[in-house]
């Protein structure tokens, strides 16, 4: 619950963020409203998808996260839904939760009251619904770069080998009389690359506690 | 005999270590190519995710204006065209294969926002509760497509300038690495196509 445009009364404020809590604890999908004064010339979706991607609400691995986004003065909202929530809260359930349970409420200037319904209306759908399991994308290393670091390997091992074991014979050194330098030829090449980089940003952000949850776009938009 | 010894030591040590390097640009690559056809992977399933929206939607609008056959065939073509053009990851390296690519969707995009035109038309259709459903499911498609294509393009540009940074462009391109094309947006839709009914 992040208030930036001091739209809603403390009361209704302290009520909203206690039912989120309850919610969340029941059903572990986490959903997050954010109030702003103004988009300020913005894209709707850009802004949302952007603050989604920094928030990162709801559990990493299951993307149950769901953010409401208000613009006040543009009277613009945004339902943008987790990965993970999209097969229950599809695009046309998010449409009709904006068209039905907010914005005839905001039309009457009853914010918290279309506050309260929305949340309503998504946990309700969470909960006949349930939560799947998101299916996660495939990460892996390739058998190629696999192969590839053992055939480094062995010419390493070669080369280091072909070096000492050369000259062990015509100089006679035992195999144990080098040790400083060539037992350790296994050298662990720097790996570093793609994979993961970025999806564990955990953090806090205004009063609720990022899990790492992702975002695809899903959702819908509407104004009042 | 000592000089010897250590020369062969220090060509070792510079043998494995240059030999390390390039491993190291090797996986690097390889990680960021990986992520490269990932996002590639999440483009394609949102454009089949929206192609896979059209049957019910041209079926939709027929029941309401089957008079408007020249727009809903020309949807039905271009989506026929669209989903014949899938790339493989190897295709990526070929900036003709992503021209075809995009042209064959923006052909569709361009047809589909001639046809919700043209439903302005139908006031009935307009408030069907399954047309309003499927045009929300379209609105999110086409935002998804946008986020896709940022993603998949931001995971180009990692790709493409860790290809080129000497001096690991070397190993890079006798490895055989390519630089990839960028899904450009076209000139009609640097925005998304906003349906607005």
């Amino acid at each position: 619950m992040n208030d930036y445009a001091q739209l809603l009364p403390a009361d209704a404020h302290r009520r909203l963020e206690t039912r989120l809590a309850e919610r969340e604890q029941a059903t572990g999908a986490q959903m997050v409203l954010a109030i702003f004064p103004s988009l300020e010339g913005e894209s709707l979706e850009d802004f949302s998808i952007r603050l989604a991607q920094q928030w990162r609400v709801g559990q990493k691995g299951l993307d149950n996260g769901v953010i409401l986004l208000l613009f006040v003065q543009d009277r613009r909202v945004r339902l943008e839904v987790g990965y993970g929530l999209e097969p229950v809260i599809t695009d046309a359930v998010a449409a009709q939760i904006i068209r039905e349970s907010i914005a005839p409420r905001f039309r009457e200037q009853r914010y918290a009251a279309g506050l309260e319904a929305a949340v309503e209306a998504v946990y309700a759908r969470i909960e006949t619904r349930g939560v799947p399991p998101a299916p996660r994308h495939a990460l892996g290393v390739s058998p190629w770069t696999l192969g590839l670091l053992a055939i480094f390997g062995v010419i390493g091992l070669m080369l280091a080998r072909e070096a000492s074991g050369g000259r062990a014979r015509r100089h006679g050194y035992t195999a144990g009389g080098r040790r400083g330098w060539d037992s350790p030829s296994v050298i662990v090449p720097p790996m570093f690359g793609g994979w993961g980089g970025g999806r564990g940003g955990g953090g806090d952000s205004g009063g609720f506690t990022s899990g790492g949850g992702s975002f695809g776009g899903g959702g819908a938009s509407g104004d009042w | 005999m000592k000089v010897l010894i250590i020369a062969l030591v220090v060509l070792a040590v510079v043998v494995l270590a240059v030999g390390a390097w390039a491993v190291g640009i090797y996986n690097g690559l390889v990680g960021l190519e990986q992520n490269v056809n990932e996002k590639w992977a999440q483009v394609q399933n949102v454009y089949q995710r929206r192609a896979d929206l059209i049957p019910n939607l041209v079926e939709t609008v027929k029941g309401f204006a089957a008079q408007e056959r020249t727009v809903l065939t020309q949807v039905i073509e271009a989506r026929a065209k669209a989903s014949s053009i899938q790339l493989t990851p190897e295709a990526l390296n070929d900036p003709k294969a992503m021209e075809r690519f995009q042209a064959a969707q923006s052909q569709l995009s361009g047809a589909l926002s001639r046809l919700l035109v043209t439903v302005e038309r139908y006031p009935e259709l307009k408030s069907n509760q399954n047309f309003l459903a499927l045009q929300s499911q379209l609105e999110g498609t086409e935002n998804r497509i946008a986020v896709e294509r940022r993603r998949f393009n931001e995971a180009v540009r990692e790709y493409n300038t860790r290809l080129n940074l000497f001096p690991g462009t070397i190993v890079a391109r006798l490895a055989g690495f390519r630089p990839k094309a960028f899904f450009e947006a076209a000139p009609d839709a640097a925005t998304p196509p906003k349906v607005k009914f």
